[in-house]
């Protein structure tokens, strides 16, 4: 287990656990984002900027604090 | 009756309204364009409509205020029939928001949009079978194309005559039994008022939904009796009862989205990936976005000065032919010639530099490279102590001011929206960029009118730096943005949009242009405009201006374009350069670029962000601008560059 900015671009990830408040689950489940999805790293930006990632068919950024209390599992 | 537009974000609700109301919505490919509803009377087979575009909103729960304004509008019982629109080819997310519009238990038709889309990706949707199991008419459509918009309301109106109520769907047993529960205890309180279902409102007091939350508390004995049904959820699940509610919805539409869809192709190979790769890479994606702003900002000029040109000349000789026609001092001389300049100033310095802006905007909003920009943008935005969202009122900010004061509105914090409402203002927008352009670029050189648009960003992002040590927003989440797909945008809708914009130019400023002029040309005469400027004589001295410039400033705070109109006419000649140096007009202008907004963005600041903030932001560009200009004359006194 470990956390989505440690994910290598272009490979997939499970969803295990937000480790966030209530806002911030809220939020990412707005994106589709639950425990259990399946996200694709597409890429990161410069400078330690946000990670785009593919959820469900659609294209959300998120910036890396979100995205480090996002643990995943990579997947094959 | 009335008719609602509902759906997340990005999903072609304000095309669909527009093709019903005519041009009356802005329309763009991002995420959060409406942040208020637009209304529209219309017929529909016979029958007069009252269409509402709301905002659009990822879900029901409590959050950005631009959402809360379209959950206030949905729950205000005002609605007869809820259009829910969604992007086919983003209908597992979408559908997240579409059962819990159903749990609203009003009459509802879907509207599954951009089907073309969903094509693209080799989605096949089953529009029959959706309906039978939400229970509601499902209607595909082009909204773009208007395709399918006919039947659309067509259903509508049969959804109105039928008036059923909708059910909506089942959760987890165990779920609904904890529902049920709640729903029993909050019925004989007559709590729940008519037009909030029990159960809309049980699900949300069990999501631990602040604002029910909030509202229930005056009634102690029921916000007692909610925490441990939330806590028996959380027992049973072993997640937050928010989560175990949203996973229930979640696992819901992702099961209504296998049983209703077929993935019949791999999406075509799409360039458009391909294009995201240089877009938003690293290095190039912001080699990228120099190239582009620079090219945007070579479009405007070419077109502005090849059209300035001619026809100033054209305008000069008018005046020279009255001059000759009135006899010089006359008053009838100075009035017509103050309509005259009015005129002018709007055909021949406004709108060759509005109208390729304009167009060129409409055309980046549509295409979808905005959200991108936010991306890219992102990490600076932080080192000034705000976040990537905030880039888009920055963004709208250079068309107007007001709508970007508006736009603070997708932000979540009240502190935020009070900081990136004064930069924004600080931001030139169309005016003002007219006046960089038809002064600086035009008298000095374009390279001129490029350093003024740095020294602006640089400006704003100091200025940034210190509101936000002062004002520091509590616990950002960070950034958490859509990034849609590029759409190539229609002309007809270019135009369509860009003309929305040029005529609010050409029916409000315009006049004030003009009356404006001809009030100046009067003061002029009888003497009165002597006093003004004597007035604004220490500012102007200060900034060592002409001091005929001071009545110039008052009507900029009307209309900015007004600073520049009346500067030709209080300087008495076009060729400003005759009577001002080069220096003089890029300190003019970084004044006019930052001081206090016009009065309809401090209108729209008071609005926003209250009266004191709309004091504060007056105060904050004022300072600022004093500093920048001093400096800037002080700046070329040490390097005098001309």
């Amino acid at each position: 287990m470990t956390t989505l900015p440690q994910v290598h671009e272009n490979n997939k990830a499970k969803v295990i656990d937000i480790q966030g408040g209530q806002r911030m689950r809220q939020r990412l489940g707005e994106m589709g984002i639950h425990p259990g999805d399946i996200v694709t790293i597409l890429r990161y930006g410069a400078l330690r900027g946000p990670i785009l990632i593919e959820i469900h068919g659609s294209q959300v950024a998120l910036g890396r604090g979100i995205a480090s209390k996002i643990l995943v599992e990579e997947v094959e | 009756m009335s008719i609602a537009l509902a759906g997340q974000p990005n999903c072609g609700k304000s095309t669909i309204f527009n093709t019903i109301a005519g041009y009356k919505a802005i329309t763009s490919n991002f995420p959060g364009t409406t942040v208020k509803y637009t209304e529209t009377k219309t017929l529909i087979n016979g029958t007069t409509c009252l269409c509402i575009d709301l905002p659009g909103t990822y879900s029901l729960t409590s959050g950005d205020p631009a959402e809360l304004e379209a959950r206030r509008h949905l729950l205000s019982g005002e609605v007869d029939v809820i259009i829910n629109v969604v992007d086919a080819s983003l209908l597992c997310r979408s559908l997240e928001l579409t059962l819990q519009l159903l749990e609203l238990e009003a009459p509802m038709v879907l509207c599954l949009n951009m089907m073309d889309e969903a094509q693209r990706k080799g989605i096949n949707i089953d529009a029959q079978k959706l309906s039978e199991i939400l229970g509601i008419p499902v209607i595909p459509s082009i909204a773009t194309t208007g395709k399918g918009l006919k039947e659309l309301f067509n259903e509508v109106m049969k959804v109105w005559e039928e008036k059923k109520k909708r059910k909506p769907l089942k959760f987890s047993k165990d779920i609904e039994e904890i529902i049920n529960e709640l729903v029993s205890i909050l019925l004989p309180k007559r709590l729940v008022e008519e037009k909030i279902p029990s159960r809309f409102l049980a699900l949300k007091l069990l999501e631990n939904d602040q604002f029910f939350i909030h509202e229930i508390n005056q009634f102690k004995n029921i916000f007692h009796q909610v925490k441990p049904l939330q806590e028996r959820l959380e027992q049973a699940h072993g997640v937050p009862s928010d989560e175990v509610i949203s996973s229930e919805r979640h696992a819901l539409a992702m099961n209504l989205f296998e049983q209703v869809s077929k993935v019949i192709h791999p999406p075509k190979k799409d360039i458009r990936i391909a294009i995201d790769q240089w877009v938003m890479h690293k290095f190039f994606g912001y080699l990228i976005l120099v190239g582009v702003f620079y090219g945007f900002f070579n479009f405007i000029f070419g077109i502005g000065k090849f059209v300035e040109e001619p026809m100033m000349g054209v305008f000069d000789q008018w005046i020279g032919w009255l001059e000759g026609f009135f006899g010089k001092g006359t008053l009838s001389l100075f009035l017509s010639k103050g309509v005259l300049q009015g005129i002018a100033g709007g055909i021949a310095i406004v709108l060759p530099y509005l109208v390729p802006f304009l167009i060129g905007l409409s055309f980046l909003e549509d295409l979808g490279y905005l959200p991108r920009v936010a991306f890219l943008m992102d990490v600076f935005m932080h080192r000034i102590g705000l976040h990537g969202k905030s880039i888009i009122p920055f963004i709208l900010g250079y068309g107007c001011s007001v709508p970007a004061v508006m736009a603070t509105r997708i932000l979540e914090f009240p502190q935020h929206r009070f900081i990136v409402s004064i930069l924004a203002t600080m931001i030139p927008c169309a005016a003002r960029i007219t006046i960089i352009f038809a002064l600086v670029a035009f008298f000095i050189s374009p390279n001129a009118a490029l350093a003024i648009f740095a020294l602006n960003i640089l400006v704003v992002a100091i200025s940034g730096k210190i509101l936000s040590t002062f004002y520091p927003e509590p616990g950002s989440l960070g950034l958490i943005l859509e990034i849609p797909a590029y759409q190539l945008p229609s002309v007809l809708n270019t135009l369509k949009k860009s003309w929305y914009r040029i005529r609010e130019f050409i029916v409000i400023a315009w006049p004030i242009l003009i009356l404006g002029s001809a009030l100046l040309a009067l003061m002029e005469y009888f003497g009165v405009e002597r006093y003004v400027n004597w007035f604004f004589s220490p500012l102007t001295h200060l900034l060592g201006l002409p001091v005929s410039v001071g009545t110039t400033l008052i009507f900029g705070l009307l209309r900015k374009e007004l600073s520049m109109i009346m500067l030709t006419q209080a300087l008495g000649t076009t060729q400003v350069l005759t009577v001002m140096t080069k220096t003089q007009v890029m300190v003019f202008t970084v004044f006019v670029t930052f001081y206090i907004p016009c009065l309809a963005t401090i209108a729209a600041l008071w609005r926003e962000i209250g009266r004191k903030g709309a004091l504060l932001a007056i105060l904050f560009t004022l300072s600022v601008a004093i500093l920048i200009a001093l400096v800037t004359r002080i700046f070329f006194g040490i390097f005098p560059l001309w």
